[in-house]
């Protein structure tokens, strides 16, 4: 019985790491209809977003080793992914579905940045490259080469696979290829209660998630911006003749989704420290099914999706084959979709003829 | 009359280039024309469910891993044995006769993991059918590393060699005939009424399920094939070659190519394989600049860079228009 609690608190917290990022693939797919493959890399970046900060120098000398850097770490990582996310959508996503400009400038000028790199390790030469690579991008825009409008969502799925690609290749080019130890940025006790022992870090991320959740819930029905939001969600085109900017809510989802995944990565990363920039791979695709369980587009659905997928990995690892771990939750995907293809919360889409 | 011609004609120029061609390019060179003919067979078979039929699987690592594993066990289980009970054959005839059992034994596997995984999810749609397929394909992997009689995590080495530029390029120009023929016979036709307008083709009678089951087997089989070919040329499997990175790969070059193009396929599977090698030079930054290719391709021409454009169809209009 003892074991079993113990199983349980480690599945609940793994669970709420899994629900965190289930999160942000659920509202991508609920504005978007596109499953964001880049999703998990973003998890990958927030991770080691926070190794960088925690090991800062200045920050470390400013704030020491309390609470309050971690708060830091926690929100500064939350706000670099955000970031990346936005950027994300504005030059992957957005190109195809309405003008805008910058494209080729944004992607040729990191090609020339890895290019300057290469021909001389500086980081003139790398600002050059990049320089070069964006005049000819805008060169080129000028010349009349623009991207495709209303591309399809199999190609905007290509996309999402591409970016992922690039995250995880340009995370082992930018962090390097072996893996790091993510510095214990909150001291570990272990707290007992009656026979059980619950390590400190478990209900930390327990709490931060939970506490992350309900913000999320309240801010997507009480504010007027979250109310746009579940508009663009349930219909993209009505909600932009009702005057919604529907980029900006779309850039704003992304943004939100992603701090989350930020945020799922460093604690998932207090719990096992050791990150490397393949590490969101995985864990995203779990994610995805936790957001698939629970029915895809629904907020509440994903948290419960995440924390089913974790238990049943947690549990299928502590009394059974630890080497099926990664198969439990396609598994569980398989038998959702066969038996209730929209999910656990989900509502059935009739089909129309 | 023509057809014997074709086949002879092809048969022999495989046998002299085989002959030939390792000594005249290198054995770097040569392993990537066969990893070209491999990669051509997937994508090929791929593009019949996500070109022709318009269902959008990401799993063909996962047959491709199972007539992989399945060609190379009973090769390496059964061969011993075979060749003891045919000891009146010359080497090379065993050897052909082994690889065929082989690549038999890994088609019929494939198509059966095809139909088991097509009867249920087939009723699912788009990006739903997708994630199914991807489980399906990590599932696969994990059941594999899971057995240790094919080697588990640690891999599956002692595989014979016995595939090489002409079972691999015969293999390439099969797929593509079948495929090519397939599609353009009334089972073609029921293939891209379903990717057209799939309530449209049941409405005028098309069996829409089985048609999708059909199309997902035969795709598996060739997939199936592939694996095998490409089992016995490496002599060596891992569970990581099977990654569902190696399907999105396949995707790549058919969305590269052009969906719904045999054509297409084939120039996608030479390209990205191509691509990926010369990249090889730029070291681990190549990955970073395959993939934003992909994103700007992407965005600035989804429909591939052949589209549906077929060889046959310029004729045919050539022909409407005089």
């Amino acid at each position: 019985m003892d074991t079993f609690l113990q199983q349980l608190i480690n599945g609940i917290s793994q669970g709420s790491a899994y629900a965190l990022i289930a999160l942000g693939y659920t509202m991508v797919y609920g504005v978007l209809r596109l499953i964001n493959f880049a999703h998990g890399d973003i998890y990958m970046f927030g991770a080691f977003m926070g190794y960088y900060l925690a090991n800062n120098q200045w920050m470390q000398s400013q704030l020491g080793s309390s609470l309050a850097s971690a708060v830091v770490v926690m929100l500064g990582s939350m706000a670099l992914s955000a970031g990346v996310g936005i950027l994300i959508e504005r030059f992957a996503y957005r190109p195809g579905r309405s003008p805008s400009r910058f494209t080729l400038a944004f992607w040729l000028g990191i090609v020339g940045a890895g290019i300057g790199q290469l021909i001389r390790p500086t980081a003139a030469s790398l600002m050059a490259g990049a320089a070069a690579g964006i005049l000819i991008g805008v060169i080129l825009e000028q010349a009349g080469m623009r991207p495709v409008q209303q591309t399809s969502r199999l190609a905007l799925l290509i996309i999402a696979i591409g970016v992922s690609l690039f995250l995880e290749n340009g995370g082992q080019q930018a962090f390097g290829v072996d893996p790091k130890f993510f510095p214990q940025i909150i001291p570990t006790t272990l707290l007992n209660i009656g026979q059980l022992s619950i390590d400190s870090q478990k209900v930390m991320v327990l709490v931060v998630s939970i506490a992350l959740m309900v913000l999320l819930n309240l801010f997507v029905h009480y504010t007027k911006t979250g109310k746009a939001m579940r508009a663009v969600s349930f219909n993209l085109d009505t909600a932009k003749l009702m005057g919604i900017n529907t980029d900006r809510i779309i850039a704003l989802t992304f943004a939100i989704g992603s701090a989350l995944a930020g945020a799922g990565g460093i604690l998932v990363s207090l719990m096992y420290p050791k990150i490397d920039p393949l590490m969101g791979i995985m864990p995203g695709l779990k994610a995805f099914v936790a957001a698939v369980l629970g029915g895809i587009g629904n907020i509440t659905g994903a948290m419960l999706g995440g924390l089913i997928v974790g238990m049943a990995e947690v549990m299928a690892v502590g009394y059974g084959q630890s080497t099926y771990r990664d198969a439990i939750a396609f598994i569980i995907l398989i038998l959702i979709l066969l038996l209730k293809p929209a999910g656990i919360m989900g509502k059935g889409v009739v089909e129309k003829v | 009359m023509r057809k014997w011609i074709f086949w002879l004609l092809a048969l022999a120029a495989l046998a002299v280039l085989q002959a030939s061609l390792k000594g005249l390019i290198g054995a770097y060179y040569y392993q990537i024309v066969i990893l070209v003919g491999i990669n051509i067979i997937l994508a090929v078979s791929l593009n019949l469910i996500n070109g022709f039929t318009g269902q959008f699987s990401i799993g063909h690592a996962g047959f491709y891993a199972v007539g992989a594993y399945t060609s190379a066990s009973v090769v390496y289980y059964g061969g011993p044995w075979f060749r003891a009970a045919t000891a009146f054959l010359p080497q090379l005839a065993q050897d052909a006769v082994l690889l065929l059992l082989g690549i038999l034994a890994a088609a019929v596997a494939a198509g059966i993991a095809g139909l088991a995984v097509g009867i249920p999810s087939l009723r699912l749609r788009g990006d739903y059918l997708a994630i199914v397929t991807l489980g399906f394909g990590e599932i696969i992997r994990v059941l594999i590393l899971n057995i240790d009689t094919i080697g588990g995590s640690r891999g599956f080495s002692g595989i014979p060699q016995l595939s090489n530029f002409f079972w691999v390029y015969l293999a390439v120009v099969v797929t593509i005939v079948s495929i090519h023929n397939l599609v353009n016979s009334s089972y073609g036709r029921a293939f891209i009424s379903i990717r057209d307008d799939e309530i449209a083709a049941e409405a005028m009678g098309v069996d829409t399920t089985r048609i999708k089951v059909l199309s997902f087997v035969i795709s598996s089989m060739f997939a199936g094939i592939a694996g095998s070919l490409f089992g016995h040329f490496t002599m060596y499997l891992h569970p990581n070659s099977f990654l569902f990175i190696t399907s999105f790969y396949v995707i790549i070059m058919i969305v590269v190519g052009g969906l719904g193009s045999i054509e297409g396929a084939v120039l996608g599977a030479i390209l990205i394989t191509v691509v990926l090698e010369v990249f090889r030079e730029f070291g681990a930054f190549r990955l970073v600049n395959f993939s934003i290719l992909l994103v700007l391709i992407m965005l600035y021409r989804p429909q591939g860079l052949l589209g549906t454009w077929t060889l046959a169809k310029r004729k045919q209009s050539a022909a409407v228009a005089k």
